[in-house]
């Protein structure tokens, strides 16, 4: 089914992707409608245009494809599938995200996956293809980011990222130069941490035909939290 | 007021939208776009409150102070009438043109006057022109009860209402005015109630603000502004920045870039960080004017003469983009305000928490 969006209300416009019985679905004209996706499963949807805040949210399943650029808080505490932003997103993408998969082609802005955590077999990921923000990461208690500079800027990440980060990874191609907060630390990611984000990285290079070669042709600089109980130093303990 | 509506007494979740443009090749646009810009943000506003200010508007009197009033009724109006001809050469008066729609009610009466101080009574003052206007102005929206005056700059004018913005963008035939540069604001009042005097943007001289967040240091602002002979009676936190600016700009004389590191200053641990010269600047604002950083959420757009300035709070905790294309400038809460008008950009990006926009005509 294709949907021609100019205009339309959020509401109306997804009155009408959530009674549609097709598995694909076309939306075009999109520019700021709301909540398109949210708590989608199962189907596989093409936005073309500007989608509006909240994109995706509660995502249990299916693709959300965006031709376009994305606002704030895209797959905001999405649960499952995939999530593919051929632009830039807004502030606080992945917020509070529980599963599922985000890939953006350029940047971010703040607080890309907030708080965003893992449990078993739930793993969120997100990988952005430009720069992000401050505040990446933050409160980060499990899943991956990954942070893929593809335009070599020279710091690819903003001031305060990790803070209260205390589970999860997060991978920047480069070197990371901001301060960062005590309770993290910054390795070298070996061959083995690279492992573990090689099926992700094939994929954004898919959706996105960058260059494996490319990304690989430098190293990555991983923050994990600093030790099993990262706060020890910051608290008394009882 | 009812007291059911103070704050504490109602909650309603927040959002505010706001929008601008300037075209930098000094091109001259009617209102049509920027109603169109705000219009796509319906949803962050909840039609308690709309504005817009426009520069270049009045170019057969831009060496007139254009006043714009509301007043509650006959009788105000003639009093206050009565003290600009005292204190004013009024060369031209009327009522503002609206278009009637029952989307906008109970308006007041809208009035707008081309002023310049008479000169006995400016001489007799002892102040220039600007700090003249300005008194008559605090003084009428102090003491003058039912009458406010909503924008009193040169060669520009804000026009604002309870409604919707793409509503009150109508009410006031804004398709008749050619702007180089406008700001919009579609309001969702969250801790005050919504009024036309609370309405966006907030006027002083030629300064306009049109601002979406919650200032949480509104009173320590609002306490320390009043001790320079400002006065906050408009019930919107959104007030004291109007005045902020215009304390440091125009009495102080710091440029808008130091006015803005006092506004929304560096962290101590940034301030830390600098260079030795930069640093001294820093910590020399944030402690002279300590009293005039503004906490909380923000994004807001400064309208001036011949430019806009836009600026975001520290942490970033409200949305902003900015845009470029060709000659024009464009700034929103959402990146969709900007592609309604213009669909292709040169450039767009979101500046960082406290980075200062600048925009200038012939720039």
């Amino acid at each position: 089914m294709e949907i021609y969006a100019k205009g339309m209300e959020s509401r109306h416009l997804n009155e009408i992707i959530r009674s549609c019985k097709d598995k694909n679905i076309i939306v075009r004209g999109v520019n700021g409608q709301r909540f398109i996706a949210c708590g989608l499963d199962g189907k596989d949807i093409t936005a073309y245009g500007t989608i509006g805040n909240g994109a995706g949210a509660y995502m249990l399943g299916g693709v959300l494809r965006v031709e376009g650029s994305a606002q704030d808080a895209a797959g905001d505490t999405m649960n499952g599938g995939e999530i593919y932003v051929g632009g830039r997103c807004g502030d606080a993408t992945g917020y509070a995200m529980r599963g599922g998969e985000i890939y953006v082609k350029e940047d971010v802005g703040y607080r890309a996956g907030v708080h965003m955590k893992q449990y078993g077999e739930h793993r969120p990921v997100i990988v952005v293809g430009g720069t992000a923000g401050c505040f990446l990461g933050e409160y980060l208690a499990g899943g991956v980011i990954a942070v893929l500079n593809l335009k070599n800027e020279k710091c690819p990440v903003g001031e305060d990222m990790a803070r209260g980060m205390h589970g999860g990874r997060i991978y920047v191609r480069g070197k990371v130069s901001v301060p960062l907060p005590v309770s993290v630390t910054a390795s070298k990611a070996r061959r083995e941490d690279m492992e573990l984000i090689r099926p992700q990285i094939e994929k954004f290079c898919k959706a996105f035909r960058a260059d494996e070669r490319e990304i690989y042709s430098e190293e990555f600089t991983l923050l994990q939290p600093a030790a099993g109980n990262p706060y020890n130093r910051l608290y008394v303990n009882n | 007021m009812e007291s059911r509506y103070y704050e504490g007494k109602v909650r309603i979740p927040s959002g505010c939208a706001i929008s601008g443009f300037i075209n930098r090749d000094g091109r001259l646009s009617d209102g049509s776009a920027i109603i169109k810009s705000i219009a796509t943000m319906h949803d962050r506003s909840n039609g308690l409150g709309g504005g817009f200010a426009g520069y270049g508007i009045y170019p057969e009197y831009k060496d007139y102070y254009a006043i714009h009033m509301f007043y509650r009724d006959t009788l105000i109006k003639k009093q206050v009438e009565e003290f600009l001809d005292e204190h004013f050469d009024i060369i031209n008066l009327s009522k503002i043109p609206v278009r009637k729609t029952p989307k906008i009610v109970d308006e007041p009466l809208i009035w707008r006057y081309f002023v310049k101080p008479l000169p006995t009574k400016l001489a007799e003052s002892q102040l220039d022109e600007d700090e003249f206007v300005s008194r008559c102005a605090f003084r009428i929206n102090t003491f003058m009860d039912g009458a406010y005056v909503f924008s009193c700059g040169k060669n520009m004018g804000a026009f604002k209402a309870v409604g919707y913005p793409e509503d009150v963008g109508e009410f006031y035939r804004l398709d008749e005015y050619a702007a180089y540069s406008w700001i919009a604001h579609g309001r969702y009042p969250t801790n005050t109630p919504g009024w036309w005097g609370g309405a966006h943007p907030f006027c002083l001289l030629d300064f306009a603000v049109v601002h979406n967040g919650e200032i949480s240091s509104y009173d320590a602002n609002r306490r320390n502004i009043e001790m320079y002979g400002y006065k906050c009676n408009l019930q919107t936190d959104t007030e004291v920045i109007t005045y902020i600016f215009d304390y440091l700009v125009r009495k102080r004389g710091l440029t808008l870039q130091e006015a803005c590191k006092v506004i929304a200053a560096p962290f101590w641990e940034q301030i830390d960080r600098m260079p030795a010269q930069e640093r001294e600047q820093a910590e020399y604002l944030r402690r002279i004017y300590s009293g005039l950083l503004v906490t909380g959420p923000f994004s807001v757009i400064l309208g001036y003469t011949g430019g806009l300035l836009a600026i975001n709070d520290r942490l970033k905790l409200r949305g902003m983009v900015v845009a470029e294309k060709g000659n024009t400038t464009y700034i929103a809460s959402e990146e969709c305000a900007i592609r309604v008008i213009a669909p292709v950009l040169d450039k767009i990006y979101s500046p960082k928490g406290g980075e200062v926009v600048i925009a200038e005509v012939g720039r």
